[in-house]
C-alpha cells in the first residue's frame, strides 16, 4: 500500500525532528533553558505551540469521530470549549502566572496558598500526565496496526506483525525522547510548531476534496439530516440534539467549569506561555492560539461530516474491513465487529459503528500515493506532539515541584539539569509501561480517566478565587479542591447516563437522577465539583487567616499593578486581540447555528 | 534562542514540496482516481514548496513579526 515515496516523506520528517533537538542542544546551559526554553519563545511561537501541545491524537482522531457522531455541533468543544477560556487566559491570569516568575503551575499554588495545596496539585498532575501519554501511545500504535502502515516492510524482513504494536511504541518513545533530552522545552515547542504546520498541511487537502466530492458545505446540507450541519438546533432540550445535552449543561459544563479547568490551570499548556520572551507575549500566547484553534473544526470535524455523508460503499482496502464480507456501515464507517467478525448491535438491534476510522478511512480513500505519506505523517506528528507535551509538563512538575521541593533542596542547578534528563527518560519509560497497561486492563485505564476528571473538574474554581480574591486561604484552598473532588465523586456513583449499567459509567452506589447522556453526565459532574469547591473555599477561608497583603503582591488582582500597554501596536494589545477573537467565535456561532 | 524557527519549517516544506511534485509529475495518472482526478501530489506540492519559500525568506532576512 505505501510505496517509496511514502515512506521517504516520513522519514525526511523523523530526521528533521530529531535535527532540531541535535542542533538547539548547545543552546541549553542551565535548567531555565531546560525547563522554560529560557523564557526567550516568540508570542507567534509560543502561541502555535500552545494550540499543538493540546493536539494530540484524542483530538485529530477523536473530534473526526465526533463529528461522524454528533455532526457539526462538536465545534461547541472549540467554540464554547476553547476559546472564551483562553481569551480569559490571557487577559486576566497570565500577569499572575508569568508576573509571579513561578516556573510552574503548581509552584503558584505554593506562592499563592501553601505547601500542602501544591503538593496536592504536583503529584495529581504528574501521574495524570504519565498516564495520559500512555493513552496517547497506545492509542498510536493500534492506529499503526489498524491502518497496516507496517506490515509490508514487516512481511519482507520476516519478523511476525504482532511485533508491530512493540516496535510502534518503542519507536515513538525513542524519537520523543530523543529531541526532549537534546533540547528540552525549546525543543518540544519547535517541534509542536512543525507539527502544526505539518498537520494543517496534511489534512487541508483531505477536507477540500471530500468537500468538493460531496458538494461542499450546500452539498453536506442536502444530504445529511439537518440535525448534523447546526450547532445550536435543538439545544433547548437534551433530547431534541445529537449530543443529548441541553444548552445550560453544556455553557456550565463544558464551557465554563471543564474549559477553564483545563485552558486555565493546566500546566502542559501554561508552561508554553511561561516560556514566552515577554509578559506580553505571555499575555498573546493563548491569544494567538485562539485564532487557529477557532479554524480547527474545519479541519478535524469536516472529515468526519464527510465520512458519514459519502454513499455507503464497498470499504475493501480501507482500515476495520477483514476479508471482502459485506460491511453494514455507513459512508466510510465500518461497523464495529466482535471477535466473530460479526457487526456488535445495540440493545435496538442498531448497528454500532466504529466512528474512530472515520478519519484514518477519509485519508485512505482520498488519497492517493505520496501525498498519503503526507498525511499519515501529519497523523504521527499529532500524536508526538501530544505525548512530547506531556512529557514536558512531567519533567518539569517532577524536579521543580516535587524533586526540588521534598527530595533535594539546595542542589546545584546542574544537578537539576541532570535531574530533568533523568525525569525525561523515567517518564517516557512510565508511559510505555501506561501504555502496555491500557492493552492489557481496559477498565482500569477507565476509572482512572474517571478520577483524573473528579480531580480536575473543581481545580478552576481554587484559581479564580486564588487570583480574584485576596481573603482566600490555603486551607480554604486544599479542602475546597479535596471536597470538590469528593462532591465529583458522588455526584457520579448516583447518577446513571441513560441506558448504562451501574459500574464504572456511575450509578455505583445509588441511581438518583439519568441523564439522556454520557455527556450531559459528566458536564454535571463538573458543575457540581466547581460548585462545591468554591463554596467551601469561601467558607474555610473565612474562617481561617488571612494571608499578609504584602505576601500576595503580583499573585492577587486587586494587589497587583496592571501591565502597561504603552508603546505596542493594535495588533500587540492582547484586549483588542481578545475582542476580535470573541467577536469571530460568536459569529462562527451564529454561522452554524 | 538561536535557531530560528522558520528555517527548519522552511526547509521540510520545501523538500516535501519538492518530492511531491516530483513524483507528481512522474507517477501514473491513474493513481489520482482516488482524488477526483486531480493530481494533488502535483499541486499540493507547488502550495508546500512556495509556503516553504516564503517561511526560509522570511527567516533567512529575520523578519521580526
Amino acid at each position: 500500500m505505501l510505496r517509496t515515496i511514502d515512506w521517504t516523506i516520513m522519514i525526511v520528517y523523523f530526521v528533521f525532528v530529531l535535527g532540531i533537538g541535535a542542533v538547539l542542544k548547545r543552546y541549553v546551559k542551565t535548567s531555565t533553558d531546560f525547563f522554560l526554553a529560557g523564557r526567550s519563545i516568540p508570542a507567534w511561537v509560543a502561541g502555535l505551540a500552545f494550540l499543538s501541545a493540546n493536539l494530540g491524537a484524542q483530538e485529530v482522531i477523536g473530534m473526526g469521530a465526533s463529528g461522524a457522531k454528533y455532526g457539526i455541533a462538536t465545534s461547541h468543544f472549540y467554540w464554547i470549549g476553547a476559546i472564551p477560556a483562553m481569551v480569559f487566559v490571557g487577559v486576566f491570569m497570565m500577569p499572575f502566572y508569568y508576573g509571579s516568575r513561578a516556573r510552574s503551575v503548581p509552584e503558584y499554588l505554593r506562592l499563592r496558598f501553601d505547601e500542602k495545596t501544591r503538593g496536592l496539585n504536583a503529584v495529581s498532575f504528574a501521574v495524570m500526565t504519565l498516564f495520559s501519554s500512555g493513552i496517547s501511545m497506545y492509542a498510536m500504535a493500534k492506529l499503526i496496526q489498524i491502518l497496516h502502515i507496517f506490515d509490508s516492510p514487516f512481511a519482507r524482513m520476516g519478523l511476525p506483525p504482532s511485533w508491530i504494536f512493540h516496535f510502534s511504541l518503542v519507536i515513538s518513545a525513542v524519537v520523543v525522547l530523543g529531541y526532549i533530552l537534546l533540547g528540552g522545552l525549546t525543543s518540544a515547542i519547535y517541534n509542536e510548531v512543525v507539527q502544526f504546520f505539518l498537520i494543517v498541511a496534511g489534512f487541508l487537502p483531505l477536507v477540500w476534496l471530500g468537500l468538493k466530492n460531496v458538494g461542499g458545505w450546500t452539498g453536506l446540507k442536502a444530504t445529511l439530516d439537518p440535525s448534523y450541519t447546526h450547532s445550536w438546533l435543538g439545544m433547548q432540550s437534551a433530547h431534541t440534539n445529537r449530543l443529548g445535552v441541553e444548552w445550560f449543561g453544556l455553557t456550565m459544563g463544558l464551557g465554563f467549569v471543564l474549559s477553564f479547568g483545563y485552558w486555565c490551570t493546566d500546566f502542559l499548556v501554561i508552561q508554553r506561555a511561561m516560556a514566552a520572551n515577554s509578559m506580553n507575549s505571555a499575555r498573546c500566547t493563548p491569544l494567538i492560539a485562539a485564532f487557529p484553534k477557532m479554524l480547527f473544526p474545519f479541519l478535524v470535524i469536516l472529515p468526519g461530516l464527510i465520512a458519514i455523508a459519502l454513499p455507503s460503499q464497498n470499504l475493501t482496502g480501507l482500515a476495520g474491513i477483514h476479508g471482502s464480507a459485506p460491511t453494514q456501515g455507513m459512508g466510510l464507517i465500518p461497523a464495529k465487529l466482535d471477535a466473530a467478525g460479526q457487526p456488535i448491535r445495540d440493545r435496538d438491534g442498531a448497528v454500532l459503528l466504529d466512528y474512530d476510522l472515520a478519519t484514518p478511512n477519509m485519508l485512505l480513500h482520498y488519497f492517493p500515493t505520496g501525498i498519503l505519506g503526507l498525511g499519515l505523517t501529519a497523523l504521527l506528528a499529532s500524536f508526538m506532539s501530544g505525548m512530547a507535551g506531556n512529557v514536558t509538563a512531567f519533567n518539569t512538575v517532577w524536579t521543580y515541584d516535587i524533586y526540588q521541593s521534598y527530595i533535594n533542596k539546595t542542589a546545584s542547578d546542574e544537578h537539576y539539569l541532570w535531574m530533568g534528563r533523568m525525569a525525561t527518560i523515567f517518564g517516557i519509560a512510565l508511559s510505555v509501561a501506561a501504555a502496555y497497561m491500557a492493552t492489557r486492563f481496559n477498565n482500569i485505564m477507565d476509572m482512572l480517566q474517571l478520577v483524573f476528571a473528579f480531580v480536575n473538574a473543581p481545580l478552576f474554581a481554587t484559581f479564580l478565587l486564588g487570583m480574584f480574591w485576596k481573603r482566600t486561604t490555603g486551607h480554604g484552598a486544599f479542602t475546597g479542591l479535596l471536597s470538590g473532588t469528593v462532591a465529583a465523586a458522588l455526584h457520579h456513583g448516583l447518577t446513571l447516563p441513560q441506558g448504562g449499567i451501574p459500574g464504572v459509567k456511575g450509578g455505583w452506589l445509588a441511581v438518583m437522577h439519568v441523564y439522556p447522556s454520557e455527556m450531559a453526565q459528566n458536564f454535571w459532574t463538573a458543575i457540581y465539583a466547581w460548585t462545591t469547591c468554591f463554596l467551601v473555599t469561601i467558607i474555610v477561608s473565612l474562617l481561617t487567616r488571612a494571608h499578609e497583603e504584602k505576601e500576595l503582591v503580583g499573585l492577587v488582582y486587586s494587589l497587583t499593578e496592571r501591565p502597561t500597554q504603552h508603546g505596542l501596536r493594535w495588533y500587540q494589545r492582547p484586549v483588542v486581540l481578545a475582542v476580535v477573537m470573541l467577536a469571530a467565535t460568536a459569529l462562527l456561532n451564529i454561522v452554524f447555528r | 534562542m538561536g535557531l530560528d524557527i522558520r528555517l527548519p519549517i522552511g526547509f521540510l516544506f520545501a523538500i516535501f514540496g519538492g518530492l511531491l511534485i516530483a513524483y507528481g509529475a512522474l507517477s501514473d495518472p491513474a493513481i489520482y482516481q482516488r482524488s477526483l482526478g486531480i493530481n494533488i501530489n502535483l499541486e499540493w506540492g507547488i502550495v508546500m514548496l512556495v509556503f516553504g519559500a516564503i517561511m526560509l525568506l522570511l527567516g533567512r532576512r529575520g523578519t521580526k513579526i
